[in-house]
């Protein structure tokens, strides 16, 4: 029993460092290290930046299951991370039920929604744009479902109790940032190799294939429905438990705010931008957008303007400069330059 | 003998135009069979139906036993029938040998054993050594001997080709002619080949079929077949009479 165990954990650990080369394996683990001992060497400040980023690097990583793997674009992933806070967050207010079995109540919930919307557009047709629109019409239904549902303050917004943390209280999710830190550091690292073992089975063959043509998918046997559906539902899942992060980390929910579609916006354009459908891309794209956003907002203050949108703007750039100069997004290029070409997927 | 696919009384029509006219024929195992005709024929439509991209209005298509007509084409492709695409469609992005993994992972969940299948195949398809390149590199010839190897990797029955030869170069015909040839001969791999190639037609099938305005108009050897005054009237126009 317990050597079966060991032998599937071993050809788990093959499968996922397959093909790895020692360079770019090397340069995982400096980046690890370097993430691992941010907590102690930056201010809370920097701290709350990198927790923002590994956050977009984490929802960017889910949504990319979605578009980057199965070719399935999703515009309304804000719903996903909305129902995932809110669940947890009224959990918590209402019933002192801790995040993490809010998050296990969050999963199913998403993956419902997510398997609605995908049998709705799958089963009838609904590709491309119009799937896209279709995501956006229920992030949108969401919003003012909310904003109208006394249950969790409709749009007065909904608040969880804030106080001063001697110690961290993981289990509850209060405390300081760096416990948040450690928190999404994990979950982006966990579904990094999720991605990753996803990318090197069957499922992620079809879903590439998918991706790629569906119709010769289809002529090659594959079940695209169902595999479509498979990959609205664990983006769906995924990104249900950035939302009880969300909630927890900034200890307010509001409809306006959370399901809006800057919302779903902002989380795809870290993959956009690092490369959508690359495994590191998601995780480039966020420490390049938010990085650079955060410099300008401090330097904006720093210099005492103030500049509402800058932050929007900037984005805009950013995207346009991606769209016209470098279509694959930052990632594939900067690999092969650093000569990891092969690993790039 | 025993047929692998009939044909019976098979219609399909889009609005006022009949495309394909209550066709029959059967195709025995371990044939090389072709269907021919002049563009408007019916021919891809019937190719279509076969695997199940499209439904026919009338008559039924009898697989190994079972009707497979109205089943989607993922499911046809699962009871072991492989096509390729008359224009062809790779995947783009994947690598010439992911291309063939996905196939070969029809009937496997391993990922290495699915490999070790693909690779096979990419030497038989005389593709191995472009294995690593992104499908989207390959010339068209190439790509369409990814086509056959990625529909091979799903372990066909009945291969349907969709006018593979079309495009290529008497050479690259002849090439393609050979790998068939072999493949039909060494494993049994009855194949349904619709063909404009006259040449290819000639040296491969055993038995032509040829449609005209959705009819079938005759049927036999490729030799007699391109004897028959309809067939000639049909293809060539009525002038060479």
């Amino acid at each position: 029993m317990a050597d079966k165990f060991v032998a599937k954990f071993a050809r788990l650990v093959a499968r996922l460092t397959g093909g790895l080369t020692l360079r770019s394996a090397g340069l995982l683990v400096a980046l690890f290290a370097a993430l691992l001992a941010a907590p102690y060497l930056v201010n809370d400040y920097l701290l709350t930046v990198l927790i923002i980023i590994l956050y977009f690097a984490y929802t960017g990583q889910a949504w990319n299951i979605m578009m980057g793997f199965a070719g399935q674009l999703s515009l309304g992933h804000a719903i996903y991370v909305g129902l995932g806070g809110y669940l947890a967050a009224s959990l918590f207010v209402r019933f002192d039920i801790g995040p993490w079995f809010g998050v296990l109540a969050a999963i199913p919930v998403a993956v419902v929604c997510g398997a609605i919307i995908g049998f709705l557009a799958f089963r009838f047709s609904v590709a491309g744009v119009y799937f896209a629109i279709l995501t956006i019409a229920f992030a949108e239904f969401a919003r003012i479902g909310f904003d109208h549902l006394d249950v969790v303050n409709a749009s007065a917004g909904l608040f969880l109790p804030v106080g001063q943390y001697v110690h961290n209280d993981l289990w509850r999710l209060r405390g300081n940032p760096a416990m948040f830190y450690y928190v999404i550091l994990a979950a982006t690292v966990l579904i990094f190799i999720l991605c990753r073992l996803l990318l090197k089975s069957r499922i992620g063959y079809f879903w590439l294939a998918i991706r790629e043509d569906e119709q010769a998918a289809r002529a090659t046997g594959i079940d695209t429905f169902r595999y479509k559906m498979y990959a609205v539902m664990i983006s769906a899942a995924a990104t249900s438990f950035a939302g009880v992060f969300y909630a927890f980390f900034y200890n307010n929910l509001f409809p306006e705010q959370v399901f809006s579609i800057f919302r779903s916006i902002e989380i795809i354009l870290g993959p956009i931008i690092g490369g959508v459908g690359t495994l590191f891309g998601p995780i480039l794209g966020a420490f390049v957008l938010t990085g650079l956003a955060e410099t300008l907002n401090s330097t904006l203050i720093a210099l005492g303007v103030d500049l509402p949108g800058a932050k929007q703007v900037f984005y805009g750039v950013c995207l346009l400069f991606v769209i016209v100069a470098l279509p694959e997004g930052v990632w594939p290029p900067l690999a092969r330059r650093l000569g990891l070409a092969g690993d790039s997927r | 003998m025993t047929f692998l696919l009939t044909l019976d009384n098979v219609s399909k029509r889009f609005r006022g135009l009949v495309a394909v006219d209550a066709v029959s024929f059967e195709v025995p195992e371990g044939s090389l069979f072709a269907v021919i005709g002049p563009n408007g024929a019916g021919k891809t439509t019937l190719f279509n139906m076969i695997a199940g991209a499209l439904a026919p209005d009338a008559g039924s298509i009898v697989f190994a036993g079972a009707p497979i007509h109205g089943l989607p084409p993922d499911a046809v492709c699962r009871r072991g029938v492989g096509r390729t695409f008359q224009i062809v469609r790779p995947f783009a992005a994947l690598s010439v040998e992911d291309n063939v993994i996905v196939g070969a992972l029809l009937r496997r969940n391993d990922i290495d054993a699915a490999r070790e299948r693909a690779q096979a195949l990419l030497r038989r398809l005389e593709l191995y050594d472009k294995r690593n390149q992104a499908a989207s590199t390959l010339t068209l010839p190439d790509r369409k001997r990814l086509e056959v190897a990625r529909a091979l990797a799903t372990e066909p029955r009945l291969l349907l080709l969709d006018e593979v030869m079309a495009g290529l170069r008497p050479t690259e015909t002849d090439r393609m002619v050979a790998i068939l040839r072999t493949l039909n001969r060494e494993s049994g791999l009855t194949i349904l080949l619709i063909e404009h190639v006259m040449r290819a037609v000639m040296a491969l099938a055993s038995r032509v079929v040829v449609l005209d305005h959705g009819t079938m108009i005759a049927s036999g050897a490729p030799a007699d077949v391109v004897r028959d005054p309809a067939v000639v009237q049909s293809y060539l126009g009525a002038e060479v009479l």
